[in-house]
């Protein structure tokens, strides 16, 4: 088990350096001076070529790397261009918005696609699992910001349950924050949900036709008990892998979401940062999300090995 | 009254009928043996018995067990009666327990679900119930988890779950059938302790005459749905009145003619073509075909901590045997004993840690692959599993044709298509089978397209890894006869690796008994089966199911 998680965690470092080194060389590919852009086109050459030296952009390509790997190391990400003021600084003040949002969403598909996809799989055939891979069909093809509109229209216009967008801030309390995102969470959520159930009923069913299904079954075990002791654990493992992407999504892949609801989230600001070519942000951002990912997988190989004894045997 | 009373089941499965008025009974106490080959509803007989039935299905007629309508039963009754009054053990021990549960749970969840017991107290009654089959304690704590057991070991496991409130009656759907002759025999011997001292009811199904033969008060023959044949177990073996019973009888005792009229080649000795050829004794200075000196090979065992280096697991240990050509050698063992991986070896998908395997005279375990080709023309390979074996996507002509990337020019499409229908015809197939697809092919006709893809090359040698133990009995004698036919016609050495000691007598001049990674014993195939001089040997030979022998001791006074 020890030499398992170490393994895991050797090679999750392995893959962030990896992942660093790519990042940087991408950045240094795309076209556009930075020093250029921060003084604008009316700079002259001189100052442009002290800005260089300064931001010692003049330096031998490998200083320069691990002048930044080692800046993030201490939590120095440079500072952006744009907004001058330090790039950690920036995705902090999004990060709290995008982090809730991403684990409550990734929490709601989970509570509504687990149960769906068991029930699913238990009336196989029959017309509740018809009616519900219906409905998950089309939560998978409806675009989530038609969605997000409708929900919008709905609740914050019609109802005024909930604010249509924007977001106050953890500064009133928890709660103000959280009525801010209930809708773009539901928003998330439901086309994940519908992902995720699929998963979750084609696994179940796997595993319900397994020869130990039968014998539990020949023990006198009901189909509901057999269906949630034997079965559902069994049946983790796709299910954990898809949730895992599913939250490395959530997290930055929301751009549309956050721009329906005004959110200041991480996905706004990296698109921002791209369309100004605010690289050192766009480079910060990223490699957060890497980071991110390497850790959710870590943590999913983990749920791997306390749901299946055999992984925690193997090396 | 009898304690299962089953008068005319029908079964249909979405339309088709599987069970056509099957009339059965057991008493309490009793052993009733159900003898049929694959497809005559002997396992849908004892599913109807528990009411695990797929889905579709369909059950009309009467079957009461201990005056319970079972096909009316609700649901809820029928959970009170499944692991408590009947018990149930399967084929497959590998995956009949749940893999993210210890066997403690799995053991105490029925006796917590039937008795209300508490957790603790269940669990006292399922550590005696382990101990009771063989599973002690100190090797096998209640929070061990199935992978870490063997199949013979789950198979325990298995049998302790069904027996463990001692029910009235315990359906047994071949369960020996995976496990290797000396677990079977155990496997036998503890159902038949346990159904004695608990007073049980026993269906023991099996597509093996001898295995029920052994156990059973009673007897009824099914085929294709029905009863053939049903009576005392000594009257239905000694007269064989029906001509299917003594089909079967014959069929497991199986030996090809040509192998009967056939002297077995002495060791060294050349083949008769090869005689008639004009070649002369002195040819036997030449190398074997397949010569094997000191061959060993080191699996990595597990770490057993970080800082410790990991004991390596030899599963082959100092192997040393030569094979001649047209010669035929039986390896036999229990699982476990390395035969496989020998057999990996000697086909070139797996390195020796040390020693050397010549294949005619040439070195296979330094060759690069690209260097291995040739020789893997002159060797070719026969799984057990016909199912398994072949793309289903693939027709006929093309998986037969397959090992031909192994010769040197690539032949074209028209002298492709005229050896595999050559190929399709040495093993009794037409070539017209050529654009047909696996599954429209029965297990034995499977059987014979992998032998006949192994012989397109036109190998010396064919390794052939339980060939025909997935085989139904009557199948099995076909395929044999084919293994023999083949032997004898095209001079093809064979080495069959087998724990099924009907095969080897069937078809091989010599056998060799391997145990713990070492060839233990090697002679005459009818020497060595008759007085075996090994421990491994006579273990094998004392527990391998045999008819003649269970009626001589049916007939001796008890």
């Amino acid at each position: 088990m020890t030499v398992f998680l170490l393994k895991r965690i050797l090679i999750g470092l392995v893959t962030l350096a990896l992942a660093s080194m790519v990042v940087f060389a991408i950045m240094e590919l795309l076209p556009g001076d930075p020093a250029r852009l921060m003084l604008g086109m009316n700079a002259t050459a001189e100052s442009v070529s002290a800005l260089r030296t300064q931001m010692g952009l003049d330096d031998p390509i490998h200083l320069r790397y691990l002048n930044w790997v080692g800046g993030m190391l201490v939590g120095d990400f440079g500072r952006s261009f744009t907004y001058s003021a330090p790039v950690i600084g920036l995705i902090a003040e999004r990060a709290v918005v995008s982090l809730p949002l991403a684990l409550i969403a990734l929490v709601l598909s989970t509570i509504i696609a687990i149960p769906v996809g068991i029930f699913a799989a238990a009336r196989r055939g029959r017309a509740g699992d018809t009616v519900s891979m219906g409905a998950a069909q089309i939560g998978v093809a409806v675009p989530n910001f038609w969605f997000a509109l409708m929900l919008v229209y709905v609740f914050a216009v019609w109802l005024q349950l909930v604010p249509a967008g924007g977001f106050p801030g953890w500064g009133g309390g928890i709660w103000p924050g959280l009525r801010a995102l209930i809708l773009p969470a539901v928003a998330l959520a439901l086309p994940q949900a519908a992902i995720l159930a699929r998963v979750t009923r084609s696994a179940m069913l796997e595993v319900l036709g397994e020869d130990y299904i039968r014998t539990a079954r020949a023990k006198g075990m009901p189909r509901r008990h057999v269906l949630w002791r034997h079965a559902l654990r069994n049946a983790m493992i796709p299910v954990l892998t898809i949730m895992g992407l599913q939250f490395a999504f959530l997290l930055a892949g929301t751009i549309i979401i956050e721009n329906v609801f005004y959110l200041p989230g991480l996905g706004r600001l990296v698109f921002q940062a791209i369309t100004q070519r605010d690289l050192i942000v766009v480079e910060g951002v990223v490699m957060l999300l890497v980071a991110s990912v390497i850790v959710i997988n870590l943590l999913v190989d983990l749920c791997y090995a306390l749901v299946d004894p055999r992984l925690r045997a193997a090396r | 009254m009898s304690l299962l009373e089953i008068e005319k089941l029908r079964l249909d499965i979405a339309g088709i009928p599987i069970l056509k008025g099957i009339d059965l009974s057991i008493a309490q106490g009793e052993v009733m043996g159900i003898v049929g080959e694959s497809g005559s509803g002997k396992s849908m007989t004892a599913l109807t018995v528990m009411k695990l039935l797929p889905e579709a299905s369909r059950a009309a007629g009467r079957v009461t067990f201990d005056g319970i309508d079972i096909l009316a039963a609700p649901e809820a009754a029928m959970n009170k009666l499944r692991g408590d009054d009947v018990g149930m053990v399967f084929q497959e021990p590998m995956t009949a327990l749940n893999p993210v549960k210890t066997i403690g749970e799995q053991v105490a969840e029925g006796i917590r679900w039937h008795t209300g017991a508490s957790r603790a107290n269940a669990e006292d009654r399922a550590r005696a119930m382990l101990d009771r089959v063989g599973l002690p304690e100190r090797q096998f704590p209640l929070n061990r988890y199935p992978h870490e057991l063997s199949g013979g070991q789950r198979q325990r496991v298995v049998i302790a779950i069904a027996c463990a409130l001692s029910p009235k009656l315990l359906v047994a759907d071949e369960p020996t059938t995976a496990l290797d002759v000396v677990l079977q025999a155990q496997i036998l011997d503890l159902l038949r302790d346990l159904v004695r001292e608990r007073g049980m009811g026993l269906m023991l199904i099996s597509h093996d005459l001898a295995v029920v033969a052994e156990m059973a008060d009673r007897i009824t023959i099914m085929r294709h749905g029905e009863v053939l044949e049903a009576g005392p177990a000594a009257d239905i073996l000694a007269a064989q009145k029906h001509p299917y019973t003594k089909q079967l009888a014959h069929a497991s005792t199986h030996v090809p003619e040509v192998r009967r009229s056939h002297t077995p080649r002495p060791v060294g000795e050349v083949a008769p073509q090869a005689r008639m050829a004009g070649e002369r004794p002195e040819d036997r200075s030449r190398p074997p075909l397949l010569s094997i000196a000191d061959v060993v090979k080191d699996y990595p065992g597990r770490r057993s901590s970080l800082f410790r280096k990991p004991e390596p697991f030899r599963a082959v240990d100092g192997v040393s045997f030569d094979l001649r050509e047209g010669q035929s050698i039986a390896l036999v063992g229990r699982s476990g004993c390395g035969k496989s991986t020998l057999a990996r070896m000697i086909l070139a998908l797996d390195r020796p840690t040390a020693g050397s395997i010549r294949l005619l005279g040439d070195e296979l375990s330094d060759k690069s692959e690209p260097q291995l080709r040739p020789l893997r023309r002159s060797m070719q390979v026969v799984f057990q599993d016909p199912y398994g074996s072949f793309d289903p996507r693939h027709n006929v002509e093309r998986l037969v044709a397959e090992p031909l990337h192994l010769l040197e020019t690539r032949p074209d499409r028209a002298e492709r298509r005229e050896r595999v229908a050559a190929a399709l015809a040495e093993v009794g197939l037409q070539a017209a089978d050529m654009e047909k697809y696996p599954h429209e092919f029965s297990g034995g006709q499977r059987q014979r397209l992998s032998i006949a893809r192994a012989l397109i090359t036109r190998p010396k040698l064919i390794v052939a890894d339980e060939p025909v133990s997935a085989l139904d009995v009557s199948i099995r004698a076909q395929i044999l006869d084919l293994f023999a036919d083949l032997n004898h016609r095209l001079d093809v050495a064979y080495l069959f690796i087998t724990h099924d000691l009907t095969v080897a007598r069937a078809i091989t001049d010599d056998v060799m008994v391997m145990h713990d990674g070492k060839i233990v014993e090697r002679g005459r195939t009818g020497a060595v089966l008759d007085d075996p001089q090994s421990e491994a040997g006579r273990a094998l030979v004392d527990a391998a199911p045999d008819l003649e022998r269970a009626l001589a001791r049916r007939n001796a006074p008890a």
